[in-house]
């Protein structure tokens, strides 16, 4: 096994204890804790891969940003102290049951696919530029500028309607 | 040659969308289900990288992106709803939010 492929389960191990920590966990403030590693690990598992730019921003907006947003709610709403202990219900049962089966047939299909579907990587210039910021770039700006153009609407949509939402009075 | 065989990634984010789905599912805290959202949308984002390494094409990483985008303006209305409910309402526990139930 290669140090790649070593590290890609090491992460993908803590990325999954991190993840089960954030739907386990008692208080909001341990979970957002824990989603904080999970974006962490998450990046380590992109940037093996070969997705460096996605890797960067994982961490810029999600570790980042979003996180900053999760913990400023959290302090403002002053959720510190834990829960009580969840009561179990037929909903709650049925529900876990549903996402426990709905990922037991997706790993299920998952696993029917060539493990090295295309042998596109032993072009070596190619693996290399490939997923750095210049070809992510390239296409970003080319390709769909039209969609990128209006991802920065969307976002100026958002703060608008977030103030809007979030204020008590304008 | 791929350094990680492509079932294996994609089995990774399975396990994390069904995370986060149990999340959504089980847990009663508005915030907690909000991050549950954003480990579904992270499933999806690894997905899309999973099959971009696979096949060579970097359009997935510019699927990823816009993904991360709409998860930021997702997160920041959503968590606007969350402040204005808990202003109102005095609780972000989704049991005792039922005026929109029948």
């Amino acid at each position: 096994m290669s140090a790649e492929a070593l590290l890609f389960y090491v992460f993908a191990l803590c990325t999954v204890v991190s993840a089960g920590a954030v739907v386990l966990a008692r208080g909001p403030m341990t979970s957002a804790m824990s989603l904080v590693a999970t974006f962490f690990f998450l990046a380590g598992v992109y940037a093996l891969l070969w997705a460096h730019t996605i890797a960067v921003l994982q961490v810029l907006v999600y570790a980042g940003a979003i996180m900053v947003l999760f913990l400023f709610v959290i302090m403002l709403l002053s959720m510190t102290e834990p829960e009580p202990a969840m009561k179990l219900n037929v909903a709650r049962v049925v529900g876990a049951l549903s996402a426990v089966g709905l990922g037991a047939a997706l790993i299920a299909s998952f696993w029917k696919l060539p493990t090295q579907p295309m042998g596109w990587a032993e072009d070596s210039a190619r693996a290399a530029a490939f997923g750095t910021l210049k070809t992510v770039g390239e296409i970003i700006y080319t390709r769909y500028l039209l969609p990128f153009e209006s991802v920065s609407l969307l976002l100026l949509a958002a703060i608008v309607g977030a103030v809007v939402v979030a204020k008590p009075r304008i | 040659m791929l350094p990680v065989p492509l079932p294996h990634t994609l089995a990774l984010a399975a396990v994390l969308f069904c995370l986060g789905m149990v999340g959504v599912m089980v847990r009663r805290n508005a915030l907690v289900v909000f991050m549950c959202v954003e480990l579904m949308l992270n499933a999806a984002n690894l997905t899309f990288l999973a099959f971009a390494q696979a096949h060579g094409d970097t359009t997935g990483h510019v699927s990823a992106f816009f993904v991360i985008a709409v998860a930021a303006a997702e997160a920041s209305v959503g968590l606007a709803i969350v402040i204005a409910v808990f202003r109102s309402r005095g609780t972000v526990n989704l049991e005792e939010l039922k005026t929109m139930k029948h």
